[in-house]
């Protein structure tokens, strides 16, 4: 029985079948990358696993419990953590305060007042937050006003963002799109380290196969909706299947 | 049945004026993206054309008529307009009668002029700029605009009258009577609805707006040159705003915070039928025009009191809040 | 001190003198002098000045922080107007409970309000709430005349009960609204040399409550609830995904915003013990949008800036006429002080409205951030190239 447990979803927009019988196990502390080629649904069931969308069929159970019907915030509660293609951070707040955000989140849940108190009395919350930030490399920025950063930095910080959070099952949607070479060695050492430090499980989409083999204990092949295979990854290496949906044809 | 009628009546008149307003506004929002808080403004100057050339056509010299005295036993200094000395009493005193309708023509490049230049001068500059900058911008625009015709022509209404021949009351059927001038702003209203619509819908400038209204960016990426369009679509909008002020003078006497006044309801019209789309605005205009006529109704409002005052704003919240794309808005735009 | 660092305790400390000096401050010049015109610390403006600033002051929590542009927060200054003298119509001439009473209403209506309007975002939360304080408008006038008395509006008479006070006074006249005793309209005139300074007790109340005011907005601002509010309008989406509800905070911002506006309608009303539908008007909403943009929305001392100089001009502006102008430029030649004047006077006397137009328009365009931006950017100017070269970044908004 896995962390995650996706079964038979489905999803229509209109008359297109975006996603038909998608049956999914994420094991816990495990790295489950899933695969496919454009327009297979990965980020319509990435979307249906965090909240965004309803699935039209099928369950989705978190840790025993069914995700379908809660609101995003709701889910990141119960310990899903998502990183985005494009970074979403707070881009008018610095760096330390975009680190603040969510260890407040993690220690109040999704809304408490503090009103009147000051934040830098939080002792223990800024020592976390200045920790994470030497994790990521990214404590001499920690003044700095976000939006000014980097793309790279960018996904440093709502890597180390999320991370913050201690999440059970973080979920990462091409964490190195657009990244130069040394960036997504650096971003796959970082994503090592965490597998190794730290009771988590990571869900990640990816392109990028050198990604996908270096981190990844399980692959799922997504093709037109439907999974085609899901196996270890020196199984899918050689699936004929998959060379036929996938490798062959993209790259 | 006749109250019924005569209620729908009523609510024509206001309808009218709120489709144009509303028909304006989406006409800027959805080609230019922006939020027009002046465009009440671009009404009420409207309305102070058809003063504007009131006053032109009653200039007048003085000459001084020795057979008759004045109350004092002076010598009566008797006003003559010009027109009247060049076209004779009779064309001149007409010109004079039909100075709103006649206002039409000389709003119309005055309107496109101060289109022109707002688009030009200011609101270019706000395409990129958060929908809050073009809110504030616009209400400062508006606040000067209207500073600017309470300065020239003061705080007071200014009564401009329709001609003797559309001012009075028609009998429409058996008990009910009607101002002939409003039925002649419906007719008008209708009229420029359906220009703009058949602008749009049969000029190849028309086709481009609407692909633009639809999807700006890739319009963009065609090649083709948006700007001068915008510039242009902008002049239009605020000509039809323009002309529906012209012709709201004799229902309602022009002020200078007739504009304000109006771009509240116009913005609440604009919601209820649907952000950026023409049709929506229309009927919106119309829709609450008439549901404010019944809501003013002697029955209704002994039954619930002061609903003639709110009915709108009520309608406004509750659609926002169960359909909030309008009544025909398309999905996504500013949901 | 106070729970705040250096900066803001600076801050804090700076606004408190001013307030607090304000008798003086304004009044720079004699009062026979011809330039006495332009003295503002008499007791009746320097109320506005204050009341707005606290006004300004909470619309700058919502706007500010969240970035929900609201334009019916004037209605939340009518009800606590209305509010306020209704407590010294049926309790007692006493100002606590009238505020109390205003705070708490109008903090009732922005719950309400704002849990509707909340639920959308963008122009159509402008909109909702812009419909919301239209409706009450309308209502003050027609319909609630009761509790209103339509356009008359609401006044104090010799036949209300004030239950805990007396209905009227040993001679015959309505009582007048007091702190434990202390008359709003008693003050004390100082006369120093050519000059002449009123203090009164009126304004001291209002100025205390806005440093109270104040300097629970720098607390707020620097809170992790302030945080999370700047948070909202950077980015909702990740707000959503770090496990946090945005609805709650920005309601509990639009209620908090809501009461300081009711606080405001109090004081109002317990300096002038009236309440008008036509302080709840959306020109009305409009206007305190302008305070906060002029001054510089987002910064804790903008917005009394910004109330501070719409209220400034609103009555000294206005009280230039052409007399005085002819006054200031009889230097020059006739024809061209005739001239200067012609030019000068669309703008002030009954043209402010116009300047202000103007202002407004301007500080939008060029200035976004305001007053506080346009002085920062001076600061900047004067303080050189050598800033230059030690530049670092700032950690904390703008005060």
């Amino acid at each position: 029985m896995g962390i995650l447990e996706v079964k038979d979803v489905g999803k229509r927009f209109g008359g297109l079948k975006a996603l038909s019988d998608v049956n999914l196990s994420v094991r816990e502390n495990t790295v489950h990358a899933i695969i496919g080629p454009n327009g297979a649904g990965k980020s319509t069931l990435l979307n249906c696993l965090v909240g965004k969308l309803i699935p039209d069929s099928g369950s989705v159970m978190f840790d025993g419990q069914s995700v379908l019907g809660r609101t995003p915030y709701e889910i990141n509660q119960m310990g899903i953590s998502r990183v985005f293609q494009t970074p979403e951070i707070f881009g008018d707040l610095t760096v330390m305060e975009n680190m603040m955000i969510p260890c407040f989140a993690a220690r109040d849940g999704s809304f408490r007042m503090h009103a009147i108190e000051n934040m830098m009395n939080e002792k223990e919350m800024v020592e976390q937050a200045e920790q994470m930030l030497i994790d990521v490399n990214m404590i001499d920025k920690r003044g700095m006003h976000s939006a000014a950063m980097s793309r790279g930095d960018k996904r440093r910080l709502e890597m180390a963002m999320c991370l913050i959070q201690n999440p059970k099952l973080l979920l990462l949607d091409e964490p190195t799109a657009g990244m130069a070479r040394a960036d997504t060695n650096n971003t796959i050492d970082l994503l090592k380290q965490i597998k190794e430090e730290r009771d988590i499980t990571i869900a990640i989409i990816e392109h990028d196969m050198h990604v996908v083999f270096s981190l990844a204990d399980r692959i799922t092949v997504l093709a037109q909706g439907t999974p085609l295979v899901e196996d270890d990854p020196q199984n899918i290496k050689g699936h004929p299947k998959v060379r036929e949906a996938y490798l062959g044809e993209a790259h | 049945m006749d109250a019924f009628l005569l209620q729908t009546l009523n609510g024509l008149d206001k309808g009218s004026a709120y489709a144009l307003i509303a028909l304006g506004l989406t006409l800027i929002f959805g080609t230019l993206g922006v939020v027009n808080f002046a465009h009440g403004a671009l009404f009420m100057i409207g309305a102070f054309c058809s003063v504007t050339l009131q006053r032109i056509l009653n200039l007048s010299y003085e000459t001084v008529d020795p057979s008759k005295t004045d109350f004092l036993g002076n010598p009566l200094k008797v006003k003559t307009p010009y027109v009247e000395s060049w076209f004779g009493p009779e064309t001149g005193g007409a010109i004079i009668e039909w100075s709103v309708p006649l206002a039409i023509i000389f709003a119309i490049p005055v309107m496109l002029a101060i289109g022109f230049s707002m688009e030009r001068g200011l609101i270019k500059h706000f395409y990129k700029r958060p929908h809050a900058d073009q809110i504030l911008v616009t209400f400062g625009l508006a606040i000067v605009l209207q500073e600017i015709i309470k300065y020239y022509y003061g705080a007071n209404p200014i009564q401009t009258p329709a001609p003797e021949a559309l001012s009075g009351v028609a009998q429409l059927a058996e008990g009910i009577v009607y101002p002939v001038w409003r039925i002649v702003y419906f007719f008008f209203a209708i009229a420029i609805i359906g220009a703009v619509f058949a602008f749009l819908q049969f000029t190849t400038f028309g086709m481009v707006v609407r692909a633009g209204m639809a999807d700006r960016e890739t319009v963009g990426l065609l090649g083709i040159d948006i700007d001068k369009r915008f510039t242009l679509m902008f002049g239009l909008a605020a000509s039809v705003a323009g002309l529906a002020g012209v012709m709201y003078g004799p229902i309602n006497a022009p002020n200078y915070h007739m504009g304000m006044d109006f771009l509240v309801l116009s913005f609440v019209v604009v919601v209820v039928g649907g952000m950026g789309s023409l049709p929506g605005a229309v009927l919106a205009g119309f829709l609450l025009g008439i549901l404010e006529s019944f809501a003013s109704m002697k029955e209704v409002i002994t039954l619930i009191p002061g609903i003639n005052q709110i009915i709108i704003y009520l309608v406004a919240i509750v659609i926002l809040l169960t359909r909030p794309r309008g009544l025909m808005g398309r999905k996504g735009v500013m949901e | 001190m106070f729970g705040l660092d250096k900066k803001d305790t600076s801050l804090l400390a700076l606004v408190a003198i001013l307030t607090l000096a304000a008798p003086f401050i304004l009044n720079p010049f004699p009062t026979n002098s011809g330039l006495a015109q332009f003295n503002a610390g008499y007791p009746d403006l320097m109320q506005r000045f204050v009341i707005f600033g606290i006004f300004a002051i909470g619309f700058n929590i919502l706007f500010g922080l969240t970035g929900y542009l609201s334009f019916g927060h004037a209605a939340f200054l009518g009800i606590g107007s209305y509010s306020a003298v209704w407590m010294f119509k049926l309790l007692s001439m006493n100002i606590i409970p009238a505020i109390i009473l205003s705070v708490l209403i109008s903090g009732i209506f922005a719950v309400v309000i704002g849990y509707i309007s909340l639920r959308r975002t963008g122009i159509y939360f402008s909109i909702l709430t812009l419909a919301f304080a239209q409706m009450s408008f309308a209502l003050a006038y027609s319909v609630l005349t009761p509790l209103t008395n339509g356009e008359t509006g609401l006044q104090l008479t010799l036949e209300d009960p004030r239950v805990l006070g007396q209905s009227a006074t040993a001679d015959g006249s309505i009582p007048v609204t007091n702190l434990f005793g202390a008359e709003m309209r008693s003050s004390f005139d100082m006369v120093v040399g050519p000059w002449s300074f009123t203090f009164s007790v009126g304004y001291y109340v209002c100025a205390i409550a806005m440093l109270l005011a104040f300097y629970l907005a720098i607390r707020i601002f620097r809170s992790p609830f302030g945080m999370m509010l700047r948070a909202i309008k950077s980015n909702q989406t990740r707000m959503n995904y770090t496990g946090l509800n945005p609805k709650p905070y920005t309601l509990a911002a639009f209620v908090i915003s809501g009461m300081y506006a009711g606080l405001a309608g109090g004081l109002l009303a317990s300096m002038d013990p009236l309440a008008g539908a036509e302080r709840m008007q959306w020109t009305a909403s409009g206007e305190v949008v302008l305070m906060t943009i002029l001054g510089g929305a987002g910064t804790l001392i903008g917005p009394v800036l910004g109330a501070g100089m719409i209220k400034y001009f609103e009555n000294i502006f206005s009280k230039i006429n052409d007399n005085v102008l002819h006054g200031w430029f009889s230097f020059m030649p006739d024809g061209l002080e005739d001239l200067v004047v012609t030019i000068i006077h669309p703008f002030v006397g009954k043209g402010w409205h116009l300047t202000l137009g103007i202002i407004f328009m301007l500080v939008v365009i060029f200035l976004p951030g305001g007053l506080v931006e346009g002085g920062q950017r001076i600061a900047k100017a004067f303080r050189g190239k050598k800033a230059d070269d030690n530049k670092s970044a700032s950690t904390e908004p703008a005060e």
